[in-house]
C-alpha cells in the first residue's frame, strides 16, 4: 500500500486521516455528521505525482485543505518527511506544502501588483531584504515563463493562463518540497491548459517535485501523474501505479469512470457507463459498501459488510470482489 | 451549390454577425459566419472562451440584449425568416419547435416553482392540453432522462435537487414540446464525468428516437469528437474550420484545429509524460476594425498575406470547409505534424 520501498521515507504520509463536518440541514434541523474524509491512508514518495480523482463532494478538496494545514483533521496524522504535522505547525508546514488552485481569477487578490502577491509568502516568512525578494520574484516569473515587466501588473491585466503561472509562480517561490494542486487546469481553455501541464512537468523534472493533482479530467491525470487515486465518498477504493490503473481498473467504480473517458475518437458514441445515477447522500452513505447501489456488480455481501483494503501488486483496491473482507476492523475506523 | 434532390435544412444560417458597443467602440463579436442543420442532425460548435459560441445560440434563439446589434444576410428555421421576425414569433418558436438547454441550470431554473409547473409551462402556454394531461406528459419525460420516483419529484423545489438532476430536468423541459432544434450550450461542463457520459448517451438517444437536431456548444474536443455528425470549430468570432466529425478529427486541416487536437493528451496516442503542443499567445482583441486571420497571431504557419482577407477553401468533396491563406493549411514546405 505504499508508494516507496521500505528504505526510502516517504516525502507525505497520511495515517488513517478522517474529517468529520457537522452540518445542518434546513434552519430548525439538527446538526448531523458529515465524514468528507474517511480514514485515508497513503504515502508517497520524493518526486511522484499523485493523481486523485473521483466525482464532486467524495472529499478531494477535503483531502487537499488538510494537508495545507487548512483544517485540522478529526482523526489521524500527517507526516512530511517522517515528521509528524499539526495544523498547529501551518507556518513550517506552509513553507513545504504550497497549493495551487482551480480559479486563476479569484485566487489572486486584484488589488495587489504581481510583484507582491508572488513575494508575499516571502514576507511572511520573513525571508530576505526587499531587494533580495525582488531579485527572487523576478527568477521565479522567468522560471513559469512570465517577463519581468508584469511584476508591477495586476492580474485583472492578464490571461487565464498568464494568472495560473502568477499562482504557481506564488506557490514555488518558497521552494516547496510538495505542490498541491487542486483542479489547476480545469478553468483554462485547452491551449492554455497543455501549457501550464507542460509546465507542472518541466518543474518537477528540474526540482524533484511532489505533487497531489487533483483533477476531474482523466485522460490529463493518465498523462501527468505516476501514481493514482481513486476517492469514492470519503474513501480511497483503489490507488495503484498509472499504468496499472489504467491498464487493469479493479474497483467496479474505477472502471466506470475509465468508461466514461471521451477520447476524441469520431464515430465511437458515448459508452454506457453502467452506472447508477443517484448520488449517495454523504450524511447517510449507504451501509455495506457505500459504492453499492449503483454498482452493476454488486452481491449481497456488498449491501451488508463493508469492505476493507486488500493489496495488489502495486498499490490496494477496496471491494469485495478482491477478497476485502475482515473480522476486525482497523485500528482507527 | 444545394443538391435539389436533398430537403432544404432545418437550419440555415448565412453572414451572421454580432457586434456590441463596448466602452472603446464596437466589439466585432462574431463576423459572418455560415452554417446548416439538417432534421436529426447535430451540429457541435467547439472553440475557446469568448470565442462567440453562446452569443451565436442567443443569436439564434432570439436572446440577445438590446444593445447587441445582430445582422444576418439569411437565417432561417424550416423556411421562417428569423431575421425580420418579431418577438411574438421567435416567443412562439421558442421552448415549442426549437428549444435551449444551458450550462447552469440555476440560472434557468426558477428556485421559486415547483419543478412540476415549469415542467408544464411551456407545454400549457404552447398547446392546447389539459394541465392533469400536462403533468403526465412531465412524468414520462423525467422518466425517460432516468429521474426516479418522477412523479414525486413534479412537487419538487430546483435547490432539493442534485446538479446531476437539475440538469436532467432542463433537459426533460427543453424536451416537453418535441422540439425539431435544440441549443444546449455546454449542458454537461459542470458535471462529473460519469454523470456527463449519461446524459450525453441519453441526449444523443432522445435526438435519435425524436428526429431532433441538436446544435451543441462545448470546448471538450472528446464531446464533440463523440456526438457530432458535424464540427463547427470556432476561433475569436469565425468559423475557421467545418466539417464531418471524421474529416474534422481525422483530416483537420486549419492550423488552429491542428493545434488544438496536439494540446490534448490523447490516451494511447500521447506518449505518457512527453510535452503537449501548445498555443503561445492569446485571443486577439475584436475590438474596432477587425481583418486578416484572427489567427494569425498564434499561428505557426502564418505568412504576410495573413493580414489580408482570408478565402475559404474546400478540401474535399463533402462539406469540409477551412478559412486560411495556405491551400492545405500549411506553408510551402511545412509539414503535418501529429
Ligand atoms: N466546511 C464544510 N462544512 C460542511 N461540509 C463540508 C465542508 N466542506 C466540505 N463539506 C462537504 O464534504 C464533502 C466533500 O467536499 P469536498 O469539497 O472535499 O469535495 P470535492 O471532492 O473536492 O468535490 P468537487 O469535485 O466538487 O470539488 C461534501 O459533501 C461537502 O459538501
Ligand atoms: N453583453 C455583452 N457585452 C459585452 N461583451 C459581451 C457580451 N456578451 C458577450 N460578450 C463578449 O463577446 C465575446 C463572445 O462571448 P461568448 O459568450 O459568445 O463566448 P463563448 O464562446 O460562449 O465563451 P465561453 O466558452 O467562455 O462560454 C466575449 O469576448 C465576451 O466577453
Ligand atoms: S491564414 Fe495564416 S494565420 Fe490564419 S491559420 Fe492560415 S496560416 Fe495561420
Ligand atoms: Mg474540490
Ligand atoms: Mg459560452
Amino acid at each position: 500500500m505504499t508508494a516507496t520501498s521500505k528504505a526510502e521515507t516517504p516525502v507525505l504520509e497520511l495515517r488513517g486521516v478522517t474529517k468529520t463536518y457537522s452540518v445542518k440541514q434546513g434552519l430548525f434541523g439538527t446538526a448531523k455528521p458529515l465524514t468528507a474524509v474517511n480514514d485515508v491512508s497513503l504515502s508517497l514518495g520524493r518526486g511522484q505525482v499523485l493523481g486523485l480523482v473521483g466525482e464532486s463532494g467524495c472529499g478531494k478538496s477535503t483531502l487537499a485543505k488538510i494537508l495545507l494545514g487548512l483544517e485540522a483533521p478529526t482523526q489521524g496524522e500527517v507526516r512530511v518527511d517522517g515528521e509528524r504535522i499539526d495544523a498547529a505547525d501551518r507556518r513550517k508546514l506552509a513553507r513545504r506544502i504550497q497549493p495551487i488552485f482551480q480559479d486563476p481569477y479569484s485566487s489572486l487578490n486584484p488589488r495587489k501588483s504581481i510583484e507582491d502577491i508572488v513575494s508575499l509568502p516571502l514576507l511572511v516568512h520573513d525571508v530576505g531584504d526587499s531587494a533580495s525578494r525582488s531579485k527572487a520574484v523576478r527568477e521565479i516569473l522567468d522560471i513559469v515563463g512570465l517577463p519581468a515587466r508584469v511584476m508591477q501588473t495586476y492580474p485583472s491585466q492578464m490571461s487565464g493562463g498568464q494568472r495560473q503561472r502568477v499562482a504557481i509562480a506564488r506557490a514555488l517561490i518558497m521552494k516547496p518540497e510538495i505542490v498541491i494542486c487542486d483542479e489547476p487546469t480545469s478553468a483554462l481553455d485547452v491551449s492554455v491548459q497543455s501549457q501550464i501541464l507542460n509546465l507542472l512537468g518541466d518543474l518537477r523534472a528540474e526540482f524533484g517535485l511532489t505533487y497531489l493533482f487533483i483533477s476531474h479530467d482523466l485522460a490529463v491525470v493518465e498523462h501527468l501523474a505516476t501514481r493514482v487515486a481513486v476517492m469514492y465518498l470519503g474513501r480511497i477504493v483503489e490507488e495503484t501505479q498509472v499504468a496499472d490503473l489504467f491498464d487493469t481498473p479493479r474497483h467496479p467504480y474505477t472502471q466506470a469512470l475509465l468508461k466514461s473517458v471521451l477520447t476524441p475518437d469520431p464515430g465511437q458514441g458515448v459508452p454506457d457507463t453502467e452506472l447508477g445515477m443517484e448520488y449517495p447522500n454523504p450524511i447517510a452513505p449507504p451501509p455495506g459498501c457505500h459504492f453499492h447501489p449503483r454498482c452493476p456488480v454488486a452481491m449481497d455481501k456488498c449491501r451488508t459488510d463493508r469492505p476493507y483494503p486488500v493489496a495488489t501488486p502495486d498499490g490496494h483496491v477496496e471491494c469485495h470482489l478482491f477478497g476485502g473482507e475482515q473480522t476486525q476492523p482497523t485500528k482507527s475506523a | 451549390m444545394p443538391d435539389p434532390l436533398l430537403p432544404e435544412p432545418l437550419l440555415t444560417v448565412r453572414g451572421l454577425t454580432i457586434d456590441i458597443p463596448v466602452g472603446g467602440g464596437t466589439l466585432h463579436a462574431v463576423r459572418g459566419i455560415d452554417f446548416d442543420v439538417n432534421r436529426g442532425e447535430t451540429l457541435c460548435i467547439v472553440g475557446e472562451s469568448g470565442s462567440g459560441k453562446s452569443l451565436t445560440s442567443l443569436a439564434l434563439m432570439g436572446l440577445l440584449g438590446g444593445r447587441i446589434d445582430r445582422r444576418a444576410a439569411r437565417m432561417e428555421f424550416d423556411g421562417i425568416d428569423l431575421t425580420g421576425a418579431n418577438k411574438r414569433t421567435m416567443r412562439a418558436l421558442r421552448g415549442d419547435r426549437m428549444s435551449m438547454i444551458f450550462q447552469e441550470p440555476m440560472t434557468s431554473l426558477n428556485p421559486a416553482y415547483s419543478i412540476g409547473d415549469q415542467l408544464t409551462e411551456a407545454l400549457l402556454l404552447h398547446r392546447d392540453i389539459s394541465r392533469d394531461a400536462a403533468r403526465a406528459r412531465a412524468v414520462e419525460l423525467l422518466e425517460k432522462v432516468g429521474i426516479t420516483a418522477a412523479a414525486s419529484r413534479l412537487g419538487q423545489y430546483p435547490h432539493q435537487l442534485s446538479g446531476g438532476l437539475r440538469q436532467r430536468v432542463m433537459i426533460a423541459m427543453a424536451l416537453m414540446c418535441e422540439p425539431e432544434l435544440i441549443i444546449a450550450d455546454e449542458p454537461t461542463t459542470a458535471l462529473d464525468v460519469t454523470i456527463q457520459a449519461q446524459i450525453l448517451r441519453l441526449l444523443v438517444e432522445l435526438g435519435r428516437e425524436m428526429n431532433m437536431a441538436m446544435i451543441l456548444i462545448t470546448h471538450d474536443l472528446g464531446v464533440v469528437a463523440r456526438v457530432a455528425d458535424k464540427v463547427a470549430v470556432m476561433y475569436a468570432g469565425e468559423l475557421v474550420e467545418t466539417g464531418s466529425a471524421d474529416e474534422v478529427f481525422n483530416a483537420p486541416m486549419h492550423p488552429y484545429t491542428r493545434g488544438l487536437l496536439r494540446c490534448i493528451p490523447q490516451p494511447g496516442k500521447t506518449e505518457r509524460g512527453a510535452r503537449l503542443g501548445t498555443i503561445p499567445g492569446i485571443v486577439p482583441s475584436l475590438v474596432g476594425k477587425v481583418s486578416g486571420c484572427p489567427f494569425r497571431t498564434r499561428c505557426d504557419q502564418v505568412v504576410d498575406a495573413c493580414r489580408q482577407d482570408v478565402p475559404h477553401r474546400h478540401p474535399g468533396a463533402g462539406e469540409h470547409a477551412f478559412r486560411c491563406v495556405h491551400e492545405n493549411g500549411l506553408r510551402a514546405g511545412g509539414e503535418v505534424v501529429t
